[in-house]
């Protein structure tokens, strides 16, 4: 090894430990922005190793560099543009992206292999070849079907294709056939091109029958892969920072995976091959009871008389874009003494945490958001619960009643509260298709109508009475 | 007599080990009010294939191995580059109660007010 060749081994090591200290600020809301700084740092640190252990040819150098900044200006302007509402669909569309450049990164690397004379690719070296194609190419169909649902250009219901598992089964074995010829010829393009194929189709077979509401699972399972894709591909080009953020990227996906299959009280497995909520929805026991509607003036009086009031923010608030009104009524509570507190359940919005992003895009204090193990407590001395675009995740009959659909899941114990307001758009039923009990007790009360629109009319009322 | 040597494959199943239990460990910890920006963050750390890429691209044999790094570099610049920016935009809104801007604010409307009721007077 030569002088540049230590240099830029002691960058990437500089840099590895910049990814994993990075991780570690993200964990707590004061350093978490420091930490993304940092990681970037780390990141730029990385590619100027790269750049000083192979510097570019002359003749490459004016395309190399035109590709980077148009890289660094779409990521720019998509960074920078994306509301966050629409989070959830750049997360998949640039876990889409890197798994598809590892699957390049490996391709590239294997048409050297086969001009280089009297050297023969080890069955190892060919085994992670191809699982980089394969997993790079899962995580980029998969994206991008779930972009499309997301997104609403594919239909978020589960869609059950016919013959789908076998097909699924089929591919499976395909794609291990490809693996244990890919070890004999470890150089074959055309191999690679079929396993990518055959990965691509997988990819989409195993996302399309996925429903919407469980698309933090899915979020988070293929952040989890594109982190193993850029593993694999650090075995292939024998890079040890890849496998280092690679294996940094796998385990965050794999953790909060769990962590959104356990707020669901659902196996990965059902999630993923459970086509939950396809079927349509049998109510079980048909309540004779009926919800009794407020009027905007009606929550204003209740509200007006609470000390302690409890949000429960669903993705029906984000479809109606009220937080900004939800923040204003909550301001107007907290003017007058009464203390306003959210209560935010794990699996909220449409990824892992995506609801404490939008309320603190509109400036709600992250001081005020609770999660489910903190809140749970407090709703027995809650006056009033306002229940805003929230359905299944408070609904008691998955505590109370073991042959409901959804019994085990954990869910805000929003029944306690002296008060529940629910805001709705309708009778209708939750994504689960199971009946609420919660809608029809006695202490609940319903606001019929847009969450945005009944948030102002509610404040608006409020203002009167104060 | 030489030392023998490590091979290549066992090294690197010793930093995926390790690092794998590092990531674990690190990430275990992260509270649910940051999931969406360690997310996105981790997101743009996937985006280190950028580093493979660059290397391939300089060290291509070939046209083919050349175009397909260069693809590579382009998809992966955008994930890392769009990765971070993101996030930091959004950890850019997680804010504490400390009163600074809403007391600005404040202060903004004490003065409309005020010139509002001289222009009434």
């Amino acid at each position: 090894m030569n002088n540049l060749s230590w240099i830029s081994h002691l960058f990437f090591l500089l840099a590895s430990g910049g990814f994993v200290l990075c991780l570690k600020l993200l964990s707590s809301p004061k350093t978490a922005r420091k930490g993304n700084v940092l990681g970037a740092l780390a990141m730029l640190l990385a590619v100027g190793a790269a750049l000083l252990q192979s510097p570019p040819a002359q003749e490459i150098i004016k395309g190399l560099a035109i590709t980077i900044v148009a890289g660094c200006l779409v990521g720019i302007v998509a960074g920078r543009k994306i509301h966050m509402t629409a989070m959830p669909q750049l997360v998949a569309i640039f876990n889409g992206l890197g798994g598809a450049a590892s699957v390049l990164v490996s391709a590239s690397e294997m048409t050297r292999w086969a001009t280089l004379d009297s050297w023969q690719a080890s069955p190892a070296l060919a085994l992670s070849c191809w699982a980089s194609a394969w997993i790079g190419s899962i995580t980029f169909s998969g994206s991008f079907v779930a972009f499309g649902k997301l997104q609403g250009l594919l239909s978020s219901r589960p869609v059950l294709i016919p013959k789908g598992r076998l097909a699924t089964l089929l591919l499976t074995a395909l794609l291990l056939l490809t693996g244990v010829v890919s070890m004999k010829t470890p150089e074959s393009l055309a191999l690679l091109a079929l396993t990518v194929l055959a990965a691509e189709i997988l990819g989409v077979l195993l996302t399309l029958p996925i429903g919407g509401a469980d698309m933090p699972v899915v979020i988070s399972l293929l952040n989890s892969y594109s982190g193993l894709a850029a593993l694999t591909c650090g075995f292939v080009i024998n890079s040890p920072i890849l496998i280092l953020a690679g294996s940094l990227v796998g385990a965050s996906g794999v953790i909060l995976t769990r962590l959104m299959c356990q707020a669901m009280n659902r196996s990965l497995f059902n999630v993923v091959f459970g086509a939950f909520g396809a079927k349509t929805a049998q109510s079980t026991a048909v309540s004779h009871k009926t919800m009794k509607p407020f009027s905007p003036q009606d929550v204003a009086m209740l509200l007006h008389n609470s000390q302690r009031v409890m949000v429960v923010p669903g993705y029906g608030l984000a479809v109606s874009q009220g937080q900004r009104a939800l923040r204003e009524l909550a301001d107007l509570l907290k003017k007058h003494n009464i203390q306003v507190q959210y209560a935010i359940h794990p699996v909220a919005g449409r990824m892992p945490g995506h609801m404490n992003v939008l309320l603190a895009e509109v400036d709600v204090p992250y001081e005020d958001l609770c999660d489910l193990e903190t809140s749970n407590p407090q709703f027995l001395n809650t006056d009033t619960t306002l229940i805003v675009g929230a359905n299944d995740v408070v609904n008691p009959s998955a505590r109370d009643t073991p042959s409901s659909p959804l019994h085990g899941m954990p869910i805000l114990h929003a029944d306690k509260s002296s008060n529940v307001i629910v805001f709705k758009r309708g009778e209708g039923l939750g994504f689960a298709g199971v009946d609420n009990p919660l809608f029809v007790a006695d202490n609940t009360h319903v606001v019929f109508g847009d969450a945005k629109a009944s948030l102002t009319a509610v404040t608006t009322q409020l203002k009167e009475l104060v | 007599m030489e030392p023998a040597s490590i091979p290549h494959l066992i090294m690197q199943l010793y930093v995926l080990v390790l690092s794998a239990f590092i990531g674990l460990e690190v990430i275990a910890k992260v509270p649910v009010l940051l999931h969406t920006p360690l997310m996105s963050g981790s997101n743009a750390l996937s985006g280190i294939v950028l580093v493979g890429a660059l290397t391939l691209t300089c060290s291509a044999a070939s046209k083919l191995g050349y175009l397909l790094a260069l693809a590579g570099v382009f998809l992966a610049t955008v994930n890392v580059v769009g990765g971070f920016v993101v996030t930091d935009r959004m950890l850019g809104m997680f804010r504490s109660k400390t009163p600074q801007k809403a007391q600005r604010d404040q202060h903004a409307q004490v003065r409309s007010n005020q010139n509002a009721e001289e222009k009434q007077a």
